[in-house]
């Protein structure tokens, strides 16, 4: 229990700190930022308490904020994807499977179900955290073009980095 | 009083989300309507370590050319200040550790005395609407709020934060930062601040059409904020052009500053900012 516990420690830090070192200074072409950090979120146990999620969910978006200067933005759209994850949860697996595995994984759950639950997750962050930081639906198309190209990167990185790192 | 706490257990995920998510709403807001954030800035000694300790490691790669630029432009400041010094020794001598600007020497009704500091940048972003850099000094090195930020002697940005041993700056690259600027060639100023789509370009606004400009232009600081002395270079005119509807045009000014390879900057302090400040708010309440 306090092994698992660990692990989930390391994995939020190893989240945040590869967002904070290396992602946030990668700029590709002007409108790629990918946000690899919610990697965290998306690897927790299935049977995780709602609330504490949330609080979760809110912990590491703060750390974000406190190292990116934008107090609340990072937070407000962790907050959210914390909320929706059980019922994205609900809407794309049956209630048999989340009872016999309990963590989401490319290996108990197959390559396709695990891009579409990462794609879900990442849209709806990506979407809610640009137009947050942005403030404004000035440049709306810009802003979308950012998200788009933005949330297809962050995919792929969140998909290649459980062949690469997060095995189990 | 059962029923309600019945209730509450049972939506207490989403009353905890409603909560959770007013907050942090709250937060973004009360940060977008005042310029600081006292709290969530990277200045705090928890992210400043972490980017200090970590810049010292990446920027090892970038020392060879930073040395060069630095050795260049100490020359062009000895030449600065001798030529100064032979100015002035006729009777006004000044102490050698603070510069007059030639061009506000000259001016005697402006006498700014404006002192330099460098620091090393230890975070830096120009990926976002509102992007900020920070500095591995802080108030125990004599860095002040409101002190000018520059790399090359070309305007960066503006501290805002200050901690014990770091600072942060609101970068030029940030949207709610405005800075007058002027054309140097024939001293029209307008209003310079960024859209937030190129970080190699921002907009000089409020020049009215009567105002000769040309591509090439060479945009520089008014001296009417009191961070930055005048003259100082910001970038060139690259593209202007007449808004559709508006007596102003839309020129599009090319930074002369590497945003995205900062390494070393100086800090300028105005020494009479505070004097200066404390006139300017006798205006705003004093009838």
């Amino acid at each position: 229990m306090v092994i698992s516990q660990l692990k989930y420690v390391l994995i939020f830090a190893v989240s945040v700190l590869l967002q904070v070192l290396l992602f946030n200074n990668i700029v590709i072409a002007k409108v790629l930022s990918p946000y690899i950090y919610i990697l965290f979120i998306v690897l927790l146990p299935f049977d995780i308490p709602k609330a504490l999620m949330l609080i979760l969910a809110v912990t590491l978006g703060l750390t974000m904020d406190l190292f990116t200067n934008t107090p609340g933005v990072h937070a407000s759209a962790t907050l959210l994807i914390g909320f929706a994850r059980p019922l994205i949860l609900k809407l794309i697996t049956t209630r048999e499977t989340l009872e016999s595995f309990s963590t989401p994984r490319v290996g108990n759950m197959g390559f396709h179900w695990f891009a579409t639950y990462v794609s879900i997750l990442v849209v709806i962050h990506h979407f809610f955290l640009f137009f947050l930081e942005a403030f404004t639906f000035d440049g709306f198309f810009i802003t979308l073009l950012r998200i788009i190209l933005s949330s297809a990167l962050s995919v792929i990185l969140i998909v290649l980095s459980q062949f690469l790192i997060f095995r189990r | 009083m059962k029923n309600l706490f019945k209730l509450l257990y049972r939506y207490h995920v989403i009353f905890l989300f409603v909560l959770l998510q007013t907050l942090t709403l709250t937060m973004v807001v009360t940060y977008n309507s005042y310029q600081r954030a006292t709290f969530f800035d990277s200045s705090n000694f928890f992210s400043g370590t972490l980017f200090d300790k970590f810049s010292s490691y990446t920027q090892i790669f970038e020392i060879r050319p930073v040395n060069i630029r630095m050795a260049e432009e100490n020359a062009i400041l000895r030449t600065a200040l001798n030529q100064l010094l032979i100015k002035s020794s006729h009777g006004n001598y000044k102490a050698a550790d603070s510069i007059y600007l030639p061009r506000i020497a000259k001016d005697s009704v402006q006498k700014a005395l404006f002192r330099f500091t460098t620091a090393r940048v230890i975070n830096n972003s120009i990926n976002q609407q509102h992007n900020f850099i920070t500095l591995n000094k802080g108030r125990k090195d004599g860095v002040k709020p409101d002190m000018g930020v520059i790399a090359n002697g070309q305007v960066v940005g503006l501290v805002t934060n200050v901690s014990e041993n770091f600072s942060t700056v609101i970068s030029l690259l940030n949207s709610k930062w405005k800075i007058s600027a002027k054309i140097k060639r024939n001293d029209y100023f307008g209003s310079l601040s960024w859209n937030g789509k190129d970080y190699r370009r921002v907009q000089l606004n409020e020049m009215p059409y009567h105002v000769p400009v040309q591509n090439g232009d060479t945009v520089v600081t008014t001296g009417y904020s009191s961070s930055f002395p005048e003259g100082l270079t910001i970038g060139t005119v690259s593209d202007f052009s007449i808004g559709t509807g508006s007596n102003f045009y839309k020129i599009e000014v090319m930074l002369a500053a590497d945003f995205k390879n900062l390494v070393v900057v100086g800090l300028i302090e105005n020494k009479q900012l505070n004097e200066i400040k404390q006139l300017e708010s006798q205006n705003k309440y004093g009838n």
